[in-house]
């Protein structure tokens, strides 16, 4: 297989493959999940303002008091690298391209030199949460080989699409074809693993919100 | 696998539902839970981070309710739950978690870390992996009727003597009363103020109570060790009463896991809502004084800060109403870095203040209540539990500080603008 070949397997079938394992992955997962349902609660609740799941779903995503303190460089490097993937994946305007071949959905870019230097930035900071993961006690303590695994399916994608636009290292075929292959593997391991909590995060948080909300505590 | 283990795994899988689910395939390995530990912050020891607690109930979530999980199962390539590994988890559940709910409160992802905790304390129970501590504090409230082994007896005693002060009759089995007291047993044997405190402010506020000869005891140790059947069992005794009684409110006293005990798991654990109201003593007050029932006069001029017991704040939602009363009494009232649903735990709830493993570990976890007392200096204590309260003086006499602890309802009733005799209704 010549590197044209390559790209376009990974541009077809490959893609057709992973997307079909991430859509039924992602739904057979959700269904596990939440089909397990809950035990209504009998207590009679208690009402307070700003206690609920829905309220939760958004505070959680605000550092509680003291925290950013106690471990800034998972804040910091956690806000940067999580809104700098969001800005790459939805926001470059080939990425916008593909998903509007895909669903019909479009919507405008940011300017490539934009996407340039946030992916720099995001790449920097996935490096220094990396670090921090290994310096870190607790954090190395609780590190099985997932999580090495799974930052590593979450860093390539980045890492290669900036050098196939930025024309370094491999030839742009060949670079845009692993690209496209990372961000393949990407989507196939996000139902399997920690990466699953793109879509539990919402449900954890409600949950946490609802169980506590009826006790009238805002958390 | 022993029948107990057997057993053991059996609970977990049982008490498993979305929200487990959920948590377990969001947790990302951040490690923040940690930082809202206070076994953590003060050993700096990883194994307390309170996710890593939750290992054995994960293992049995994945390979039980996950697609992958049980292929992996049934081609051996996961290890089964041992008994070997829940003994040594025993440390990590028990002696290291007070069920105090903080890292619910921070988990980035929102898992409500310690909704697990006590759902993994079934298991360990059923499958012989409790404290022995907790064990025979949850056998004696089976069989005694009380985890320090008091009984009615004692009560009558210690209404004859708060009669005895006050001057005021404590009302025993009264059908249809209003409210129902219940007290703890640390309140029964170390501290009687608490019922001489509620009967003046009753009597001020003109309410009818009563206290149940069968259900006195509001301390539930089947809940702290994890056991629901048991739980069920000690909660029934203040249903029945209740209902005997035909009270129109059951008050949970100055003691954290009981409010949660009988407000919160209750009427889930007996399976139906109840027939009558469960208000903390704090709420009571409060709308005695929100109402005008109650009146106080002076306040105290010394330097007063309030502890937040974690079951009726942060896991009970009982989080303004004890300001408004130290507001009443205290005019240098001051709080603590942390004050209310954040508040750090005294080190000694969810059943480690029983269990002597513990207590070596609980002194450590008290350095951080330690630095919070520091950062405002206060002359005395106040607070509304009374295992918060041993703990909070015992952790205060290891680390030698000067710092007397007392009890919300009694420092209420000692600023009543009371009459020396007759019956003062509605004051």
């Amino acid at each position: 297989m010549n590197e044209l070949q390559f790209l376009t397997w990974v541009r077809g079938p490959g893609l057709d493959i992973a997307l079909g394992i991430f859509l039924l992955g992602v739904l057979w997962r959700l269904m596990e999940i939440y089909s397990l349902g809950r035990k209504k609660d009998l207590a009679a609740p208690r009402h307070a303002p700003g206690a609920s799941g829905w309220h939760t779903i958004l505070r959680r995503s605000l550092p509680p008091p003291g925290m950013v303190k106690r471990s800034p460089v998972s804040y910091i490097g956690g806000y940067i690298f999580h809104v700098g993937l969001a800005i790459i994946v939805f926001l470059f305007v080939p990425h916008i391209k593909l998903i509007e071949g895909l669903t019909g959905l479009s919507w405008p870019g940011l300017p490539s030199q934009v996407i340039d230097a946030v992916t720099v930035v995001t790449l920097a900071a996935m490096v220094v949460v990396l670090v921090d993961r290994i310096n870190k006690p607790v954090k190395r303590y609780l590190s099985t080989f997932q999580d090495w695994f799974t930052w590593a399916l979450t860093f390539l994608p980045v890492l290669t699409g900036y050098l196939a636009v930025k024309h370094l290292f491999l030839p742009y075929t060949t670079m845009l074809a692993l690209h496209i292959l990372s961000a393949e593997l990407l989507l196939v391991f996000i139902p399997f693993t920690k990466l699953f909590h793109v879509f539990t995060v919402f449900g954890s948080r409600w949950y946490n919100g609802a169980i506590n909300g009826h006790k009238g505590v805002p958390v | 696998m022993s029948a107990s283990l057997e057993k053991g795994v059996r609970v977990l899988k049982e008490v498993i539902d979305a929200p487990i689910a959920s948590y377990f395939s969001s947790c990302v390995h951040c490690g923040l839970c940690a930082e809202a530990c206070l076994f953590y912050t003060e050993t700096g020891d990883p194994k307390y981070t309170p996710i890593h607690k939750l290992e054995p109930l994960r293992r049995v979530y994945e390979q039980e309710y996950t697609l992958l999980g049980r292929v992996a199962k049934w081609l051996h390539l996961s290890k089964p739950i041992t008994d070997a590994e829940l003994a040594e988890w025993q440390e990590l559940v028990y002696n290291s978690c007070t069920l105090c709910g903080r890292c619910s409160l921070v988990c980035p992802v929102g898992n409500d870390i310690v909704y697990m905790v006590r759902k993994l304390r079934e298991g360990m129970a059923i499958s012989g992996h409790a404290p022995n501590g907790v064990i025979e504090a949850t056998r004696r409230t089976v069989e005694l009727g009380s985890p320090m082994g008091v009984k009615l007896h004692a009560v009558k005693a210690q209404m004859k003597h708060v009669e005895a002060e006050t001057g005021i009759p404590i009302p025993l089995d009264v059908e249809g009363a209003e409210y129902m007291v219940q007290l703890s047993s640390m309140e029964i044997i170390n501290f009687p103020e608490y019922l001489s405190a509620v009967a003046r402010i009753m009597k001020q506020a003109g309410k009818t109570w009563t206290l149940c000869s069968t259900g006195f005891e509001a301390t539930n140790a089947g809940i702290q060790i994890g056991v629901s059947d048991l739980a069920r069992v000690i909660v029934s005794r203040i249903v029945e009463g209740a209902e005997r009684l035909k009270v129109k409110c059951v008050i949970s006293p100055e003691c954290g896991h009981a409010y949660t005990a009988i407000r919160w798991e209750g009427p889930n654990l007996i399976g139906r809502p109840f027939t009558f109201q469960v208000k903390h003593i704090l709420e009571v007050l409060d709308e005695f004084r929100a109402q005008g029932l109650i009146k106080t006069e002076g306040m105290e001029t010394d330097r007063l800060s309030f502890h937040d017991p974690c079951q009726i704040t942060r896991r009970g939602g009982v989080i303004q109403q004890q300001r408004n009363l130290m507001q009443m009494v205290a005019a240098n009232f001051v709080e603590m870095p942390d004050a209310g649903k954040y508040n750090w735990c005294c080190g000694g709830g969810g059943g480690v203040s029983a269990n002597e493993e513990a207590d070596e570990l609980r002194l450590s976890a008290f350095k951080r209540k330690k630095a919070q007392l520091e950062a405002v200096k206060p002359d005395r204590l106040v607070t509304a539990c009374a295992v918060c309260r041993t703990t909070l003086e015992e952790g205060l006499e290891h680390y030698q500080m000067d710092l007397p602890v007392l009890g919300l309802t009694e420092l209420i009733a000692e600023h009543l603008v009371e009459s020396g005799d007759g019956d003062r209704k509605g004051a």
